[in-house]
Order: C-alpha cells, then sequence, then structure tokens
C-alpha cells in the first residue's frame, strides 16, 4: 500500500537497492504491488566500490532475471581521490562514498523521493522516523520538526527541489524480514549464510578479507571461520559473526535465540553516540 | 503493510501508546518492559550501563528511559519529543509500542501516536495524581477511536505503596472517563523503576489483585473494535501496464468482496462486477478487509485515484460539507474561511472551514465558544470543499471517516479531522446553468475581464494609485469596478473586525464578489491591504490563470508612517488601535506578484502610468 501511495504521489520515484536482505524484500514487495505491470521506478545502487564481491555478482544476475534496469551511482571525485575505509576512516569514507554519493545521485536523476529499506527496529534515531520522510532542497532532515503521521493519510506534497525519502517497511523487525523471506522464497547473496571464510580479528570485529586491498596489520593473518553476516554493507566496515546457519530456517532459529542486535557489527553506527542520527541529518539514509 | 500484518496476525498482535505529562516515567515504563521481555540485547545492554553512568538520571541504578529515548536531543535534555516505535513480543502476543511526548507542544505527536493504535496507556505520578495532560490525551485517545485504556498509577514506590492514593486517583479517573464514552478503562498500581505489577505481580502491593500491565497487554480483546460494515475499497492506483490490462488497485479497509459481486463506484454511482481479483499471492475468489488488492471490473467505467469501490446495495456516502472534529497542530492557529488541502484516503480537494462550532475544553469536557482553533487545540466544526467526496462517518470506519490537513503553501500537516457527519443541504444545492457566458459578456464590452488585485500596506498609496488608474481606463472606454477596503467594510464586511480571523472572512468574500464581476465581464480594481499569502493565492485560484494580475504597491513602512493620512499609525502605536498591519499584525509581501511597484518617493500619477503600460502589454488595456 504504501509503495502504491509513492507511485502516485510523486512524479519521479527511485527504489534504493542496496542489495541487502531489506532491499531484496523491498524489490520483492514492489515487483507484487504492481502486478501485472513492472514496478513504475527506477532502481539506484550507491556503489562505493568496496562493497562484497559477491553482492556485485548477486546484483547483476538478479537485475537480468527480473529485466529491471538499474543506475549504478559512484561518487567518481572520491573514488579518484582514492578515499577508502581503511586511510581514511570510516566517518569521512561513509560521508564522501555513501551520503555525498547519495544526495549527487538524488540531484543528478531530480528523483523527487527514493524509497528505502530501513526498519524502525533498527537503531534508535531510526525508530523516529516517519514513513514518508521530508528531506530539504539540500537532503537535510529535520528531526524535530516532522510531519505528523495520523491513520494511513501519507502526505508526500513538497516543492520543486525538496523530496521524500520513504520506507515502506519501517514497522517491519528483523524476524519479520527472515520470515517474508522464507515463506516467499527469495533469493540473497549467499553471503548471509554460514560458510568457510577468511577473516581478521580487529577491534572486536570480524572483517572479512574479501580482496587484496585490506591491508593487514603485522601478525595479523587471515584465517578460515565458519562465520556469516546479519547485515552487508561495505566489506571492511561490516563484521561477521560466527555461526553455522546455512539456510533461512536456521537463521530464523538462530535470530530467536540470539542477545545481540543487528547493527552491533556494524563500525558506522559505533564512531560515536548518536552517530546514525547526525548521518542522517546530513542526508544519509 | 497490509502484507505484514497478514503475517503476524495468527500471534495476534497489538499496537498500543504510552502518554501522560512530563516525568510521569512512560520511556522508562517501556524501558522496563521491554527489559522485562528480554527484547534488549547484549550490546544494548552494555551501551545502557555505560550511558546510565554517564547521563542517566537514575543515580547509580540503570536508567530504563535510556533504551528507548533515541535522539540526542532527548537524552540531554531527559525527555521525549518525538514518537517513537518499538517491536516486542511475548509468547502470547506481538506488540508496536508507540512512545509519546508529553510536554504540551508536543501533544501532535501524542495524536499521531494514538491514530494507529488500539489501546492507550496513560500514565499518572501517584504523588500528583490526575493532571490537565491526563485528560487532554484522554480525551483526545477516545476521540480517536480507542476503546481501551489503561491508567498506569506509576512511583508508588514514592507513596510508600499507599492503597488509598492508588484508589483516589482510580476512582478519580472512573468519574471522569464516563464522561468520554464507549472505553473499558483497566487501572494498575506500579512503580517503573523498580518493577513492580510490570511483569511480576509487586510484593508490596499485596492488596492489588488486578492483572500485571504484560498480562493485561497479552490478553485485552479487541476484535470487536472495528464495526462491521460493507464492503469498501479505496483505488489507490489505476495498474494499467499495457492495453489489455485495467486493473484498480488498493486496501481493502472494510468488509470482503467476491468475484462476480456488484460494485457501485463513488462518486459516480456507477455500477459493475468484480471480474477477477489479484493478491499479492496471486489470483483469488474473495478478498477480506485489510488485504491489498489490485481488481478488474466486468465494465468498462470511468475510475481514476480516489473513487472508492463499494457494496452495491450499501454505498458510503458522497458531500462536500460535512460536521467533523479537527485537532489542530500547528502553532499558527486554524482560521476559519482559510483555505487548506483535505487529503481523505486516496482523495485530495480544497476545503476550508465554515464554521468553529466549539472548542472542546479538556479539563471538564466542556464546550468553549471561539473564532479561531489554537494550536493542540480539539474543536467542532462544519467544513465546506471544492468537490465532493467519498467517505463514511469515523465511528463507522476509522480509514473512510478520516483525514489530515495540509497548508498549501507550506506543505506542513497541520491538522487531523475526523467525520461525524455528512451534511444534507450539499445535496440539495446545485449549480443552476446559465446560457449566457462570461466569454459573451466579455465579448459585448470588448474588454478581457480580470482581477486588478493591489496589496500592501495601509498608506502605500494603494487607493490613490488605483483610483487614478480606474479614470485613465474610464477613459479609454473599459467597464471597470474599484472595491475598496474602507468602502466594503461600511457595508459587506460591516461585521467583520480585525483578528487574523476576520481578515481571512473579509478577503474570501471580496474574492468572491470580485469573481462574479469578471464573470460579469468587468475589469474589477480590488485595494485591500490583504497581508497574508494564502488569502491572495486563494482569491487568484478562483479565476482563470490570465484573470489574476497582482500589484504590489511596495511603499517602505517608515515612509507610509510618516505619510499617516488616516491618522491610524498613530493610534496603533499608543496601543489603541489592536491588530494593525506593520505593527502588531504581519504583512506578507507577495513572491510573484505580476506588478511590483517600489513606491515611496514616486507620484501615484507615475505608478499608475506604470501599471497602464503592463496592462497594455497584457492585451487587457
Amino acid at each position: 500500500m504504501i509503495l502504491r501511495e509513492v507511485a502516485a504521489q510523486f512524479e519521479k520515484p527511485v527504489l534504493m537497492y542496496s542489495i541487502g536482505k531489506d532491499s531484496a524484500v523491498l524489490l520483492h514487495l514492489a515487483m507484487k504491488a504492481f502486478a501485472p505491470g513492472k514496478p513504475p521506478f527506477a532502481l539506484l545502487h550507491v556503489d562505493t566500490g568496496w562493497k562484497f564481491r559477491k553482492m556485485i555478482t548477486f546484483r547483476d544476475e538478479l537485475m537480468q532475471s527480473l529485466g529491471l534496469d538499474l543506475i549504478v551511482h559512484t561518487n567518481t571525485a572520491g573514488a579518484e581521490a582514492g578515499i577508502s575505509p581503511f586511510t581514511h576512516g570510516s566517518a569521512r569514507y561513509t560521508d564522501v562514498m555513501k551520503t555525498e554519493a547519495l544526495k549527487e545521485a538524488l540531484s543528478h536523476h531530480r528523483f523527487d523521493v527514493a524509497i528505502g529499506g530501513a526498519r524502525r527496529d533498527e537503531e534508535a534515531s531510526r525508530a523516529k522516523e516517519r514513513i514518508f520522510s521530508f528531506r530539504s532542497a539540500n537532503h537535510r532532515w529535520d528531526a524535530k520538526n516532522q510531519r505528523p503521521e495520523l491513520w494511513n493519510l501519507l502526505n508526500g506534497r513538497i516543492n520543486v527541489g525538496e523530496s521524500v525519502r520513504a520506507f515502506p517497511m519501517s514497522n517491519w523487525t528483523e524476524l519479520d524480514v527472515w520470515n517474508y523471506i522464507e515463506a516467499e522464497n527469495i533469493p540473497l547473496v549467499p553471503l548471509y549464510f554460514a560458510a568457510r571464510r577468511p577473516v581478521v580479528e580487529r577491534d572486536g570485529m570480524l572483517v572479512m578479507v574479501d580482496d587484496d586491498r585490506m591491508p593487514l596489520e603485522p601478525g595479523e593473518k587471515a584465517k578460515d571461520r565458519m562465520v556469516r553476516f546479519r547485515t552487508l554493507g561495505c566489506y571492511p566496515l561490516t563484521g561477521a559473526i560466527e555461526s553455522e546457519a546455512v539456510n533461512v530456517a536456521q537463521i530464523i532459529e538462530e535470530l530467536s535465540n540470539s542477545r545481540l542486535s543487528e547493527r552491533a557489527n556494524r563500525a558506522i553506527d559505533h564512531d560515536e553516540s548518536g552517530s546514525m542520527e547526525k548521518k542522517k541529518q546530513e542526508g544519509y539514509f | 503493510m497490509a502484507d505484514q500484518k497478514t503475517a503476524i496476525e495468527e500471534k495476534g498482535l497489538l499496537r498500543f501508546l504510552t502518554c501522560g505529562s512530563v516525568d510521569d516515567g512512560k520511556s522508562t515504563l517501556i524501558g522496563h518492559l521491554l527489559f522485562d521481555c528480554d527484547e534488549v540485547s547484549e550490546d544494548g545492554l552494555a551501551r545502557l550501563h555505560a550511558q546510565s553512568k554517564s547521563g542517566g538520571r537514575a543515580g547509580d541504578a540503570l536508567d530504563y528511559s535510556l533504551l528507548v529515548d533515541g535522539l540526542m536531543a532527548e537524552r540531554e535534555q531527559g525527555i521525549t519529543i518525538d514518537v517513537a516505535y518499538r517491536y516486542f513480543s511475548t509468547p502470547k502476543r506481538k506488540f508496536i509500542v508507540a512512545d509519546t511526548p508529553g510536554h504540551e507542544q508536543y501533544t501532535r505527536n501524542m495524536a499521531t501516536g494514538a491514530s494507529n493504535s488500539d489501546l492507550a496507556i496513560l500514565l499518572v505520578d501517584a504523588r500528583k495524581g490526575l493532571q490537565i495532560q491526563t485528560k487532554r490525551h484522554s480525551k483526545i485517545v477516545s476521540l480517536m477511536g480507542i476503546r481501551h485504556l489503561v491508567l498506569a498509577v506509576n512511583k508508588m514506590d514514592l507513596v510508600d505503596y499507599d492503597q488509598t492514593v492508588f484508589d483516589t486517583i482510580a476512582s478519580d479517573y472512573t468519574d471522569f472517563a464516563q464522561k468520554l464514552g464507549d472505553c473499558a478503562v483497566q487501572a494498575i498500581p506500579l512503580s517503573a523503576l523498580n518493577g513492580d505489577n510490570i511483569s511480576a505481580r509487586s510484593a508490596a502491593m499485596d492488596w492489588y489483585s488486578g492483572p500485571t500491565l504484560r498480562d493485561h497487554l497479552e490478553m485485552v480483546d479487541i476484535t470487536q473494535d472495528q464495526k462491521q460494515s460493507a464492503f469498501r475499497l479505496p483505488v489507490q492506483l489505476v495498474n494499467r501496464p499495457d492495453a489489455s490490462f485495467r486493473g484498480y488497485s488498493g486496501t481493502v479497509c472494510a468488509g470482503s468482496v467476491s468475484v462476480g459481486d456488484a460494485v457501485r463506484v463513488g462518486p459516480t454511482g456507477e455500477l459493475s462486477r468484480i471480474a477477477s481479483i489479484l493478491t499479492p499471492d496471486g489470483e483469488a475468489k474473495i478478498a477480506y478487509n485489510g488485504d491489498a488488492v489490485t481488481v478488474t471490473l466486468t465494465d468498462e467505467r470511468d475510475i481514476s485515484r480516489g473513487n472508492v469501490l463499494a457494496a452495491a446495495d450499501d454505498p458510503p456516502p458522497v458531500s462536500d460539507q460535512f460536521a467533523a472534529h479537527i485537532i489542530w497542530m500547528h502553532p499558527k492557529p486554524l482560521l476559519p474561511g482559510r483555505q487548506l488541502q483535505l487529503r481523505l484516503g486516496a482523495q485530495s480537494v480544497n476545503a476550508a472551514v465554515t464554521e468553529l462550532k466549539y472548542v472542546i475544553n479538556y479539563e471538564d469536557n466542556s464546550h468553549n465558544a471561539g473564532k479561531v482553533l489554537g494550536f493542540n487545540e480539539t474543536g467542532y466544526c462544519n467544513l465546506a470543499l471544492d468537490q465532493p467526496v467519498v467517505f463514511d462517518t469515523f465511528e463507522n470506519n476509522r480509514d473512510m471517516g478520516s483525514f489530515i490537513l495540509v497548508d498549501k503553501l507550506s506543505n506542513e500537516t497541520v491538522g487531523a479531522g475526523m467525520i461525524v457527519f455528512g451534511l444534507r443541504r450539499a445535496d440539495n444545492v446545485h449549480w443552476q446553468a446559465m446560457d449566457v457566458s462570461k466569454q459573451a459578456r466579455a465579448a459585448l464590452k470588448g474588454q478581457k475581464p480580470c482581477i486588478l488585485w493591489f496589496t500592501g500596506l495601509s498608506g502605500s498609496g494603494k487607493s490613490t494609485v488605483a483610483n487614478i488608474l480606474e479614470k485613465r481606463l474610464l477613459a479609454r472606454g473599459c467597464h471597470t469596478y474599484l472595491l475598496d477596503g474602507d468602502n466594503v467594510r461600511h457595508g459587506l464586511n460591516r461585521d467583520l473586525g480585525f483578528t487574523d480571523a476576520d481578515r481571512v472572512e473579509n478577503i474570501r468574500r471580496i474574492a468572491e464578489v470580485s469573481k462574479l464581476m469578471v464573470d460579469a465581464g468587468l475589469l474589477v480594481m480590488v485595494s485591500f491591504i490583504s497581508p497574508f499569502r494564502s488569502e491572495r493565492r486563494q482569491a487568484r485560484q478562483m479565476v482563470e490563470d490570465s484573470e489574476f494580475v497582482e500589484v504590489f504597491v511596495d511603499t517602505p513602512l517608515e515612509i507610509c508612517e510618516a505619510r499617516d493620512v488616516k491618522g491610524l499609525y498613530k493610534k496603533a502605536r499608543a496601543g489603541e488601535i489592536k491588530n494593525f498591519t506593520g505593527i502588531d499584525s504581519p504583512y506578507e509581501p507577495p513572491e510573484h506578484a505580476e506588478i511590483h511597484l517600489h513606491a515611496g518617493e514616486r507620484t501615484p500619477e507615475d505608478l499608475a502610468e506604470d501599471i497602464f503600460r503592463a496592462l497594455e502589454e497584457k492585451g487587457i488595456a
């Protein structure tokens, strides 16, 4: 219903496809909401150049099988300047390669609404997001001055240049997502399932050595361990968890018993307290 | 939304909100509930320990409110300023809780939380008893159709777990709640800080025999809340991927429908039958309340977004006027007569409050007279729309009977409304079709009719310039009329004063009169201060684009005040006149006036000449 509302209220919608499980569910919902037609919006992936290689392969194969076109956007200035999470720190890297790149892509294509798979249960400041979240002409989020959302009535009225971030899955939880993936048999990037992968332990985080751009500290050596990922992002910033869960049913079982939050292994949330909120004000999803 | 609902409904979902005054302990209560239900993760707990030490307000103990107050500003001030949603489940039920702010200026967020909830927890500090906010929130949640209230008497530890304190508050509240209508109230004494009666029975309060909070939330039955009614499907989107398929997408918001059923299209009243139903799981024979579907019909019908497919024998009413409760959510008050956008389901129309019948007094549930509806106030109003909408009363159907009001300039959501009933007279007053048209009248006079709308401060020279211009136009053979602010107030608008509400009504009437004069084929000059952008815009929207010429007589305030032809500025400065534009009432200059006169030192003859030339260019003079 929310996806249909986006299509009806805006001129140029775009669906943010991040290749992760939430995106997979979002895309699946969109295919259904507009059946027998195709979703009436563009798909955009902001590629930082540091995603897991398996994510990119999966993305390209899926788009081909669904017959959809995907816009891939990379902050070329940042890539040329060699911005890397290892040398520039996760905060600066996220700002340039994710937030800036996203704003650049949205402005360039003049999208008036960007649909994302963020959920309110992920993080404290996301719990306050509206389903239709207003952004000023320079993509800023004013958390204290949000439009009230009553009943199912979504106000998408904006002026030229302003935009809205739409979050159809606001009220889903991580477990809802997995239950839905199981019920609908939605294909996912294999990284979500446990396998032996080369990882190093760094600041309590298990980082997978996905390519040879990752500088190893003296004495560090990649070891093969049975791991999987609860969320997927850029490989240097996304920690793995030790797990034996190799299929969706086992993951649901594992989650029901888990005592760790979903984003516990995401480096960018821990930079400082309130860090997600600051990134969101600046335009991060 | 609906797809997800069905997935968890087997387990039973309860959406509730918490409300109460500042510092009653709402966030602490939810935090404790999450903690008891094992919903706090290890890293969340580690963060909680760290933050409790650095910024917690519970001394050395854990500050559970930190689990909920998400925004930085909230943690700094130790208050909740926005709605935060939390998700948790017990083996018996799944919950979505809206933690809403207690401060008065955030009441609108509380109403937001209430709009999607089935139950409300009202927190009261045992030491303070019932507060105005408790009553205000109770009134709002009951207006919003919530039928289950929990009176959580918190901080019992601070009154030595005294039963008489609890009994007094509970009976006070029962008396108050009787006036709220059909609500079930459960009072529970507890301590959010220590966990008494949250999920475990309190040893300190063995005199209490009712359920704990968690028991009550798990057991309360909400299945009877929504009245059963006939089938309704508001059309969100017409799905037409190619010429062979034409489907209508939306979420069923009442009743059910099967393939072959007769349906009536609102507002046109046309009849057809359901040919097929497409659900997220493919083709289906029947669709129920809450299902997101796409249906096709057996006949070709002109149906667009905003239309409603309904049971043929029990269609919803259609009207362009109705009575409704409105909760106002913006610091600038609601002014009757001012045009707003009204959004009801997938329908968007222009609307204005035509009459504010009363403002609700939360303290004793009485009704006060009012000319405007202020921030956080609730009023009972009549509304008029510029085209009819399909609706149900809020009592019969939350989805078809609720609407929001959107400011047309800022695009903010400024109000929420619940329809009480449609007004009959709308059905009976029809437009009389006329044979002689505006074009015919204008052609006879050989001119292009239009409104020249002069706006500017008092003493800026509007009327003087308009007067000279009219003489020039008359000499040219044009048929004109000059509507002057002061003159109209002696007659048509004799009953209006200078409050914001009256200024809005003043302009509305003038705009209507000007429109009639344009229809008669005249060049109408309107010389009014008309300080507010939204009313000028409203006047502009009444006529064709080319028929409205806004003339901004831009004379600096100092010059107007120095002239002070009528001696009004002097009186205003002395405080003898209230609400004087430019002194203690705002003037909003036009942003895109067709003609902008930088007046000041120039002569009125000069300025009139400028306008005359501009009109020649536009082919008007």
